[in-house]
């Protein structure tokens, strides 16, 4: 599965780094080569946040049906940065009356009376149905919850939001929610409480134990004895782990439906590829 | 009421949140549906009526004075946002006050739980880089990038501005890593975008151990993704370039640091940073949390971000504003 950091410039070790992404992919066709090199190489699957430079990704993958008849994207939502900011100047209700579209919350957010469960629940599915606009007519059979929201909800201990993002997604996109967190282990606890079996979870695994809260054991437990399915993402540890031996650690593992990477050069894509089917080979001959 | 860092805390197994005071109606209503958080909208009537160990204060900078010294004559121990006051008078009070009362007392300077700024102030203690004789502290970040409505952001005496919301964060690393600043050659106070407050902060620092250096600070800087933090230290040995993911050590001498070998040294975050059981946003927003708990059980002294380190930063931000006129 193909990440986006790359393309936004989001690089968890260096600015340098960063900043010399941010050059190369300056224009948005050479995001639709990178994407176009990674789908020779069998990766049809790109996972990106609902960053407003997506919507003309989607302009293009709209354009050519046939070219992209079995590319899907996995929307993760919502771009926090974006949210950060409005949250820290307007406040909480500010933001929503700024996000939500039309007038319906009008009402209730002048105060004065008590907001129920399905209110709550009716301003997460606007903010859902706000940050899905850019993708109609594209294939998007997850929905990814980021890590930011499902992270803070869970410290919320906001369990039926979670719940209910699972539900709208199902009942409105017809897609499979998906969840990326820091924290998966006690994430799968809440989800399973809430009756969701064998959900999709996204999570730093990586050989370094980088990102894995509790500590990597907990998460190889996890893996070995519960049923969910797992994508692991950061398995290079933020760049700690040398490519070969953290593919072949990530490999190892049951459980791992799939793993996610980003690249910027048509050979790392390639090499990253080579080396997850030499594991998974190996792991199915023995 | 900071939203993150009740989720920290609700998430912290050692702790058990016994209210939440905030001011909306909208937020309580959450708070108390799903997280069946005890919420209040006064916070004397909270304290009262729940009689807490510690409190976390999350609210506009204006309101800390108040606010702390209501808890510190409680004997209540406290977290609270950065920066500590709006004036150093005020600050001066509280941290006498936390002494006399002695409680735990701690304020949110993040940077000193990140790894690479903590392996930066081991660098500077062994004297690896020899006599340190200049230094460059930085941050940039898109915040206010165009001309727009008033925000608390804009009012100084809200706590808004570079200086006091931005650049603190860096006075404050100066302040920890190398010694407190004790005066203010000249600074630049630029507004860029805001009419009221400055979006830039340009100084010429010097240290109560007589070293001397540079400020500069711009919250309008668009070329940046995020808050990009960097901590720059020229000796007669070596010299670092620090930021939050990466450091980089140059040793004119080979075994002067164990570890380090002559020449450049690049290390990253990624092996720097000590596992949290809960994560949000960084590793080192549930680390300070973790030790002020841990403080306030006893199990580790209150010696970082204490009021009096966050009260220097404060008496920091007083010279730059004076040099500037």
């Amino acid at each position: 599965m193909f990440g986006d950091n790359q393309f936004f410039a989001v690089n968890h070790i260096s600015d340098e780094k960063s900043r010399a992404q941010s050059i190369k992919f300056r224009e948005d066709s050479a995001i639709i080569k990178t994407l176009d090199e990674a789908r020779s190489f069998g990766i049809n699957t790109f996972m990106c946040t609902t960053h407003d430079r997506i919507a003309n990704i989607c302009d293009i993958v709209r354009s050519e049906p046939e070219k992209y008849k079995d590319f899907s994207i996995y929307p993760c939502m919502p771009y926090a940065h974006k949210y950060a900011n409005a949250v820290t100047e307007l406040g909480i209700a500010g933001t929503i009356k700024q996000y939500v579209p039309g007038n319906l919350f009008g009402s209730i957010l002048k105060g004065g009376v008590a907001y129920l469960s399905k209110d709550f629940l009716s301003i997460m599915e606007l903010l859902v149905d706000a940050e899905m606009k850019m993708f109609k007519g594209v294939n998007t059979p997850v929905i990814f919850l980021q890590n930011v929201v499902t992270d803070l909800l869970l410290g919320l201990h906001a369990d039926e939001i979670l719940i209910g993002f699972y539900n709208y997604v199902k009942k409105k996109y017809n897609a499979e929610a998906g969840f990326i967190t820091m924290n998966m282990p006690k994430l799968l606890d809440v989800l399973e409480n809430g009756g969701i079996k064998n959900p999709i979870i996204c999570a730093s695994i990586n050989k370094a134990g980088f990102r894995m809260s509790g500590g990597k054991k907990i998460y190889e437990d996890t893996l070995k004895t519960r049923q969910f399915r797992a994508i692991a993402m950061q398995v290079l540890g933020g760049g700690a782990i040398a490519p070969r031996e953290a593919l072949e650690y990530v490999c190892n593992l049951p459980n791992i439906e799939s793993i996610l990477f980003g690249a910027s050069s048509r050979s790392n894509i390639e090499n990253t590829v080579e080396t997850i089917h030499h594991f998974d080979a190996v792991n199915d001959r023995a | 009421m900071g939203i993150s860092h009740l989720s920290i805390l609700g998430a912290h197994p050692d702790v058990e949140v016994v209210g939440v005071c905030d001011t909306s109606k909208m937020v309580n209503d959450f708070l108390s549906k799903y997280g069946k958080f005890n919420c209040f909208t006064d916070y004397q009537k909270m304290i009262e009526e729940v009689k807490p160990e510690a409190v976390v204060v999350a609210v506009p900078t204006k309101f800390h004075y108040t606010v702390i010294k209501y808890l510190l004559e409680k004997k209540i121990s406290v977290f609270a946002e950065k920066p500590f006051c709006l004036n150093s008078l005020q600050g001066q009070e509280l941290v006498a006050l936390a002494a006399k009362n002695q409680v735990v007392n701690q304020v949110g300077y993040h940077n000193k739980f990140i790894g690479t700024f903590g392996e930066v102030k081991r660098i500077i203690n062994s004297g690896a880089l020899g006599d340190i004789y200049h230094f460059v502290g930085e941050a940039y970040g898109p915040v206010v990038v165009k001309p727009k409505q008033d925000t608390w952001r804009s009012d100084p005496s809200e706590g808004g501005g570079c200086l006091l919301d931005y650049a603190s964060h860096v006075i404050d690393l100066i302040n920890d890593l190398l010694a407190p600043i004790s005066s203010v050659k000249a600074s630049l106070l630029k507004s860029i975008y805001s009419n009221n407050v400055e979006d830039a902060v340009y100084s010429l620092l010097e240290l109560s151990n007589g070293v001397s250096g540079v400020l500069s600070v711009n919250w309008s800087d668009d070329t940046f993704r995020k808050m990009s933090t960097t901590i720059t230290i020229a000796g007669t040995k070596g010299k670092i370039v620090s930021d939050a993911n990466e450091l980089k050590v140059f040793l004119k001498d080979a075994n002067s640091l164990k570890g380090y070998s002559k020449g450049w040294n690049v290390s990253y975050i990624t092996d720097l940073t000590e596992e949290v059981d809960f994560y949000l946003r960084g590793e080192e927003y549930s680390a300070q949390m973790d030790y002020f708990i841990k403080a306030v059980a006893n199990k580790v002294p209150n010696s970082i971000n204490t009021f009096q380190s966050a009260w220097n930063t404060d008496h920091a931000i007083e010279l730059i504003k004076l040099s500037s006129k």
